[in-house]
């Protein structure tokens, strides 16, 4: 009790000599507090907006992570498929009637290549197990479907039984575009991204170069030098939408190049790439320092001489970022290459560079428009591909970075 | 081998007059058909009908609305992400945050597009549903808040190098005056970095107004003369991949029209980044950086 | 000690030992600074005069890696206690830096910032006053009066150092450091400056760093004499000049290093 007590008073005791100081403190400043609440708040402002940007970014990602996983399982079921003359030739008859309405219409088209490549299943009946359609799919997925209660039974029954599963969809990655949603993949958009990009590369990064090297080794400062400089700007700053036009009006109307063709996509791209590896590569030049050209016109080198042997092999992993961070963008690039047509409908991989093809942003743009929800899940997973591809590509230009900084 | 470097250079320019020549040849050739004054004040956008009509200021007022959501979006989270990476910040967190925010630079905008269609137009159909206001699948502003995130990180970015490229010295003076931090950013180093933060808006402002794929995904086709942030709008870019995707003439006015709406997008940024860039100079001439 | 004497004493400082990480840059400093005096920090390059002098104001507070211990009381309340605001500690002991710092606005603004935002005085023919008074006081006035709208990075190096003065008196401090503040001058703006700080002292204390000791030896009462963290000597400047009692700050003084 007296425990208590004594405490008590000391409490108090405390709290009336804190008064005491802060009458005392000849520092203490009323009006202090309120303007450190207000500093608090602006503080807070800050915080709040970059937690709110960062959060955006992780819940995107999440967003498209469980849109776009689904889309990497396809179902499949177990069933008796008869493998002969008629089948081959009329396809719908090679499985049970009740079937057709769950079975993939692309499966059955494939039937004859199955019986081509393997005679042996001629005249047999197998139990296969066969792509089912999309609405059957988003059933398995547990999204939203539309079957008829008669066909339902059978996919439950299917299902009890275990003759009906998801596995790994390996036709996303093996196949082209298509109007059937389980039968559409990412191939030929991936190849197609590939042969633009090549095309893009070839044509950007020697001209951004040798423009850099001509602009940083070459070049005395005159008005011709400024007005690159003064362009170099303004290109980077085009919207993309415009390279569009001029690839349209320019590539295809006036050369007559194939429109869709990764040819004039290429080139569209490439000259929007231009700008970023040209001030990379002016970056990567100037941080070369000047004693390392000294010691070259000391050994009595030319210009071209020191430039090629001594200064690009020090700036070359400097612009091998710049070139890729450049193609990064490229390749994520989607409103000029609409422009000149690379959304046509594509479903095989193009084989040249003259060929309508369709790349990979242009995929996505098309399947996103589709109405069917199986599209859906294509589309976030299409996404993944590339935001891995891009990440990728990111994560290496800054590992040359790290890799190959030197501090001079 | 100089000869060779030269032309490589003279490319450059080249791409910039070949993008202005294709565009205004065939602009001039669309207002040889049509007139130049109903295009720029007209409020009827028809093509490809019997009687049509191209005027464009429904087209404009879009673009604008959707701009003016998108920069109300960036320019305080991106300002304020900017201040806190360089005033409040420690080097290591700042060298970890600004790359995240980066990467929202990198992301596709046909990536952004999909999510604006898909997560963000649906989310803002029902939240204005609780309130029993009807907001179309098609709205200006779901494409603007996500063009908006979009264009954070050209904020942020910049406004950062420029906040921190305003000399410590000033910092200093404040706090040893009796300035607590906040209001040593607000009235000095804000003030001192502004060229730098205009130029950073100037060059999000363009990046907006030339955004195409997010709005042709989430924004709409129907040229629109409305202040309802909640209706469907449409922008110079949508119009000119709308036209330029059917199945017109390539010298028929529908065609055509998509260049002269290109040309006016071509205008604008050229005048927005030339201004931005004019801004970001007197700064350094300022300040004498150099690595901005 | 008599109330006098006591009186006439503004900065206590005890036991004050300051560390920058591991490295213990300043040890066990112990001295009393005059009231309306001008004491003198001097001694060779990273001494830690500098340090020292911005212990005073806790303007190290602002390095994360700053650690500070012991005293430093002034009127009689240490400023590390616990209840004490930097802030409000900043109010009373202005700070004069080695650079010339004016802010990028006119010099009414500069001037008026800061007693602005502690609410000392409202906008208004007040203000004015305030303005003019601490130019006066900065011997400025008769340059600026007919430009007060020109921005304050546009007078000469020496006057903008006098800005930066009027606007740390504008604050109504009672103490004023300088950290080296006619380095960056030529001579003919040093000798104006070092005639203000001559006047300001019948109203301020004055705490100045020093590398140049001719200058302390000119205007500084007292004389501190540092060296690698150091406080070596401290005493009335003449003797620290004519009669050092330790052998190092004999050496400095002579030129010997430094």
């Amino acid at each position: 009790m007296t425990y208590f007590k004594s405490e008590s008073s000391s409490v108090s005791k405390l709290s009336s000599s804190q008064k005491k100081i802060k009458t005392d403190n000849p520092f203490y400043d009323p009006s202090l507090q309120k303007r450190h609440a207000q500093a608090r708040r602006f503080k807070f402002l800050t915080v709040a907006s970059i937690i709110f940007a960062i959060s955006f970014l992780v819940f995107f990602l999440g967003d498209m992570i469980v849109k776009g996983l689904p889309a990497f399982q396809q179902s499949y079921m177990l069933i008796d498929v008869t493998y002969n003359e008629k089948t081959v030739d009329s396809t719908r008859k090679a499985i049970d009637k009740k079937y057709r309405r769950i079975v993939s219409r692309s499966w059955l088209r494939d039937i004859p290549a199955m019986v081509e490549q393997d005679p042996s299943l001629m005249n047999t009946t197998q139990a296969t197990w066969v792509l089912v359609n999309h609405q059957v799919d988003q059933y398995m997925k547990g999204h939203y479907y539309k079957i008829k209660n008669k066909y339902l039974n059978i996919v439950k029954e299917k299902q009890a039984v275990g003759e009906l599963e998801l596995r790994f969809n390996t036709i996303f990655f093996t196949h082209g575009d298509s109007k059937i949603p389980e039968n559409s993949g990412i191939k030929s958009a991936i190849i197609g991204s590939i042969l633009t990009l090549i095309v893009t590369m070839i044509i950007a990064f020697p001209l951004g170069v040798m423009t850099a090297v001509y602009l940083e080794e070459f070049a005395h400062d005159s008005y011709w030098t400024q007005l690159i400089e003064i362009n170099i700007n303004n290109l980077a700053a085009i919207p993309s939408i415009l390279f569009g036009l001029l690839g349209l009006a320019v590539f295809i109307n006036l050369f007559g190049m194939p429109r869709s063709s990764p040819l004039v996509g290429g080139l569209t791209l490439a000259l929007m790439t231009l700008p970023i590896i040209i001030v990379s590569a002016r970056a990567a030049l100037r941080s070369v320092p000047d004693s390392i050209r000294q010691a070259g016109y000391g050994l009595g080198l030319t210009k071209i001489q020191v430039v090629q042997d001594h200064v690009m092999p020090l700036a070359f992993p400097g612009i091998m970022t710049g070139s890729i961070i450049g193609l990064s963008q490229a390749m994520g690039e989607t409103a000029p290459l609409i422009i000149i047509g690379m959304i046509a409908f594509i479903p095989d991989s193009p084989s040249s560079i003259f060929q309508a093809a369709t790349v990979m942003p242009a995929q996505i743009f098309t399947w996103a428009g589709m109405p069917e929800r199986a599209y859906i899940e294509r589309t976030a997973a299409g996404i993944m591909v590339l935001l891995s591809i891009l990440i990728s590509l990111n994560a290496l230009a800054i590992y040359l970075r790290k890799k190959f900084e030197v501090n001079w | 081998m100089r000869f060779l470097l030269m032309s490589a250079a003279a490319v450059s320019i080249l791409t910039t007059f070949g993008v202005l020549f294709s565009i205004l040849f065939e602009a001039i050739e669309f207002f040889q058909m049509r007139s130049f004054w109903y295009f720029i004040s007209g409020i009827e956008w028809s093509p490809g009908v019997e009687d049509s009509k191209f005027g464009a200021l429904p087209i404009f007022s879009g673009t604008f609305i959707i701009t003016f959501i998108a920069l109300s979006v960036a320019l305080p989270i991106g300002l304020g992400s900017a201040i806190f990476m360089s005033e409040y910040a420690s080097f290591s967190l700042r060298d970890k945050l600004k790359p995240l925010l980066e990467i929202l630079a990198g992301i596709p905008t046909v990536v952004y597009g999909f999510f604006a269609a898909i997560t963000v137009a649906p989310a803002i159909v029902s939240f204005f549903e609780i309130f029993g206001i009807h907001a179309s699948f098609n709205s200006a502003l779901a494409s603007g808040i996500v063009m908006g995130i979009m264009i954070i990180p050209v904020i942020s970015s910049l406004s950062d190098d420029v906040i921190r490229a305003v000399p410590d010295s000033q910092r200093k003076a404040s706090l040893a005056l009796g300035m607590t931090k906040s209001e040593t950013i607000k009235a000095i180093v804000l003030p001192s970095a502004l060229p730098g933060i205009i130029s950073a808006t100037l060059l999000g402002l363009s990046k907006a107004l030339g955004e195409t794929m997010i709005v042709v995904m989430a924004a709409g086709m129907r040229p629109n003369l409305s202040w309802n942030m909640l209706e469907d709008m449409t922008t110079v870019t949508v119009r000119i991949v709308d036209a330029l995707v059917g199945d017109h003439e390539f010298d028929s006015p529908e065609t055509l029209s998509a260049f002269a709406l290109g040309l006016v997008l071509f205008a604008v940024t050229l005048v927005l980044n030339i201004v931005s860039v004019a801004l970001i100079r007197k700064f350094k001439e300022k300040y004498k950086v150099n690595t901005l | 000690m008599t109330n006098e004497i006591k009186d006439s004493i503004k900065v206590r400082i005890r036991d004050l030992n300051l560390y920058y990480g591991n490295n213990h840059a300043l040890h066990n400093i112990n001295m009393d600074l005059h009231k309306n005096k001008i004491t003198a920090l001097i001694g060779p390059s990273g001494c830690g005069k500098s340090t020292f002098l911005r212990c005073l104001n806790r303007m190290n507070d602002l390095i994360r890696s700053v650690k500070v211990d012991g005293q430093v009381i002034i009127d009689e309340k240490n400023i590390y206690d616990k209840d004490v605001d930097e802030v409000a500690v900043r109010k009373r002991v202005g700070m004069v830096f080695q650079q010339p710092n004016p802010f990028p606005k006119s010099i009414y603004e500069n001037v008026a910032y800061a007693p602005l935002k502690h609410g000392l005085i409202k906008k208004g023919h007040h203000c004015d006053d305030l303005v003019e008074k601490s130019l006066v006081q900065a011997g400025l006035w008769n340059e600026v009066k007919d430009k007060l709208k020109e921005p304050g990075t546009s007078l000469s190096g020496g006057q903008q150092q006098r800005l930066c003065i009027a606007r740390t008196i504008a604050v109504q401090p009672d103490v004023i450091l300088m950290d080296e503040p006619t380095s960056a001058l030529d001579p003919i703006s040093t000798e104006k400056i070092e005639a203000l700080m001559l006047e300001l002292k019948k109203k301020y204390t004055i705490i100045i760093v020093t590398h140049n000791m001719q200058q302390a030896g000119r205007i500084a009462d007292y004389t501190a004499f540092f060296h690698l963290g150091d406080l070596i000597e401290y005493d009335e400047t003449e003797t620290i000049f004519i009669n050092p009692s330790e052998k190092k700050t004999e050496d400095y003084i002579t030129g010997r290093y430094g």
